[in-house]
């Protein structure tokens, strides 16, 4: 049973692609991720598959409709939670849910209903009736994600739903879309640059990066992929580490990147002490010995890593003005 | 029209809600009454007779209907910068209807604040002349209020943020007001710079005001009508197709 299915989408502005010939489908109740860096492509191909956004070529269908032939079809059928807030601030919680009730359509008793349950589902009732604007991040996406659910769409997407929120919100939230997902049998379609986001949540998950999707699976799978356990080299001498390291038989994968060697093989408790003997001479600053990560299975694929440091500076204005709206 | 009324609804909420802003759009007609109005009243003479504030009721009227119709239009920007917009356009509904919705939500707020500037009038001795005076200078203030905040939109349509609302301020609001006989007697006006204020459509909905209320006004209320009117329809169409445009 195919939810979501996307062929060949592509996104040009002017002669820059931000989305360059990408395909996936998505089965009905899966929670699918696509994880990637700022500016891979995420958002731009979440707002062509909820019709904001026209595609330059290629096509999509949700739920059997299509993104260009039935846009209130795909409207109907989806809730959205985006990246940047879009709640009103000067409506209060409940006013919020209700308009979006109306917009949608739905009678009003019904309403009402889906309304306080929801907000109750969310642990918001107790501030049903105070103004958006003295909610905190959390409470927002909190907020958001009820709103989205509210006329009981088949596909939910979630734009960086945790982003700029604390670790422990981020948790609450985490475990909200989990049961969400086991409750109401909802697909739904995440996007993230969290690396831990996309393992927890994610029945499967595309990486995608400057536009293409690099890789698709379940997260065991793609960290299996890069074979065994990982050893991270972190050297002024690169070069020096992977001659060393490459010619030995227990070495299942060895590369290269700036600063560092990574080596994939199994049961690294047992190497490691050779391996130190081996390096002896060079000018190692760290080794370290980890169970494959996504963040592994990125740099595999790109040769470059997705870290929160790397966050670009429009996420760091986003986030500012996250705090500015909170206060 | 649920979508229409949806919209509305959100619009009366919010301004119901904002005690300063009411307060706030009050201020500049009310200064402009007082400063123009009581100070000048004693040097100026109007020539069809009456005294000075008496004629610039009317422009006052119609000046706090403007700033606040506009306003309201372009408060798009802000539910554009504040992501609400989306929320919006990404419902399975016609951007016509929230066009629609936003724009009598604008005309509705506006003709509240003219209507707080109408009775502030009476309260200053204007007198009623009847009540067809009264109903024509109301629909005359619906008129200005749903013209301008489809003009707000259609401006907001095409602004990125609001760093262009100052220039909007100076060279659109300003000139629009200043030229449309609020504050003076269109006779008065030398023959060259008359046709200026016939092409400012704020000059129908201040005459056709002051005809309501005062039973005597330079343009015949007919021609202002049709002029006004004619320029609502031409702004809500223009608004809608700009917003139907538009892109997040």
């Amino acid at each position: 049973m195919v939810s979501i299915k996307v062929e060949k989408l592509t996104k040009s502005f002017g002669d820059f692609t931000a989305v360059n010939d990408v395909s996936f489908s998505i089965g009905k109740g899966e929670v699918f991720g696509l994880l990637g860096p700022n500016g891979a492509g995420k958002t731009t191909t979440i707002s062509m598959l909820a019709t904001l956004l026209p595609a330059t070529s290629g096509k999509a269908e949700i739920e059997g409709k299509s993104i260009t032939s039935d846009q209130d079809g795909v409207r109907k059928s989806i809730g959205i939670v985006f990246q940047d807030q879009s709640l009103d601030d000067e409506l209060t919680a409940y006013e919020n849910m209700d308009l979006h009730g109306r917009l949608y359509r739905m009678e009003g008793k019904l309403r009402k209903e889906r309304a306080l349950e929801l907000l109750k589902l969310v642990e918001l009732e107790g501030r049903k009736d105070d103004l958006v604007k003295t909610f905190s991040g959390g409470m927002r996406r909190r907020l958001e994600i009820a709103r989205g659910l509210l006329h009981r769409p088949k596909v939910l997407f979630l734009d960086e739903p945790t982003l700029g929120l604390d670790p422990q919100t981020r948790n609450k939230l985490w475990e909200y879309i989990a049961q969400l997902n086991e409750a109401q049998k909802i697909t739904v379609i995440l996007t993230t640059h969290y690396m831990e986001e996309a393992d927890r949540l994610c029945n499967r998950i595309a990486i995608i990066d400057r536009g293409k999707i690099i890789a698709v699976g379940t997260p065991s799978e793609l960290k299996e992929g890069i074979g065994g356990d990982v050893i991270t080299v972190k050297s002024e001498n690169p070069e020096g580490v992977y001659a060393r390291l490459s010619k030995e038989k227990w070495v299942k994968r060895i590369e290269k990147h700036d600063g560092s060697v990574t080596v994939n093989l199994a049961n690294a408790e047992k190497h490691i002490a050779g391996m130190v003997k081996m390096l002896d001479g060079l000018e190692i600053s760290t080794l370290s010995v980890h169970k494959p990560t996504l963040e592994d299975v990125f740099l595999h694929f790109t040769g470059r890593t997705i870290r929160e440091e790397e966050a670009g500076a429009k996420e760091e204005m986003r986030m500012r003005h996250r705090v500015w709206s909170r206060g | 029209m649920d979508i229409v009324y949806t919209i509305w609804l959100r619009s009366i909420k919010r301004y119901l809600r904002s005690k300063s802003r009411i307060i706030g759009s009050l201020g500049m007609p009310l200064f402009f009454l007082v400063i123009m109005g009581f100070g000048l009243n004693s040097v100026v003479e109007v020539p069809e007779g009456g005294d000075y504030v008496g004629f610039i009721m009317p422009g006052i009227i119609a000046m706090s209907i403007l700033f606040t119709s506009i306003f309201s239009g372009i408060q798009i920007i802000w539910d554009k910068q504040f992501g609400f917009l989306k929320e919006t356009l990404v419902a399975p509904v016609s951007r016509v209807e929230i066009m629609l919705g936003q724009t009598v939500g604008g005309a509705t707020t506006s003709l509240i604040q003219g209507g707080l500037m109408l009775l502030l009038a009476f309260v200053l001795g204007l007198n009623l002349i009847g009540l067809t005076g009264l109903g024509i200078a109301i629909t005359f203030m619906v008129l200005i209020g749903l013209a301008f905040t489809a003009f707000g939109v259609a401006i907001a349509s095409k602004m990125e943020d609001m760093h262009g609302f100052q220039l909007i301020m100076n060279f659109v609001i300003f000139p629009i007001f200043g030229l449309s006989g609020a504050l003076f007697p269109l006779s008065g006006l030398p023959e060259w710079a008359r046709p200026i204020t016939y092409l400012d459509p704020l000059t129908y909905g201040v005459e056709g005001i002051r005809y309501g209320l005062s039973g005597a006004s330079h343009i015949d209320p007919l021609l202002c009508f049709l002029a006004l009117g004619g320029f609502t329809v031409a702004t809500i169409l223009v608004g809608t197709h700009f917003f139907r445009k538009i892109k997040i």
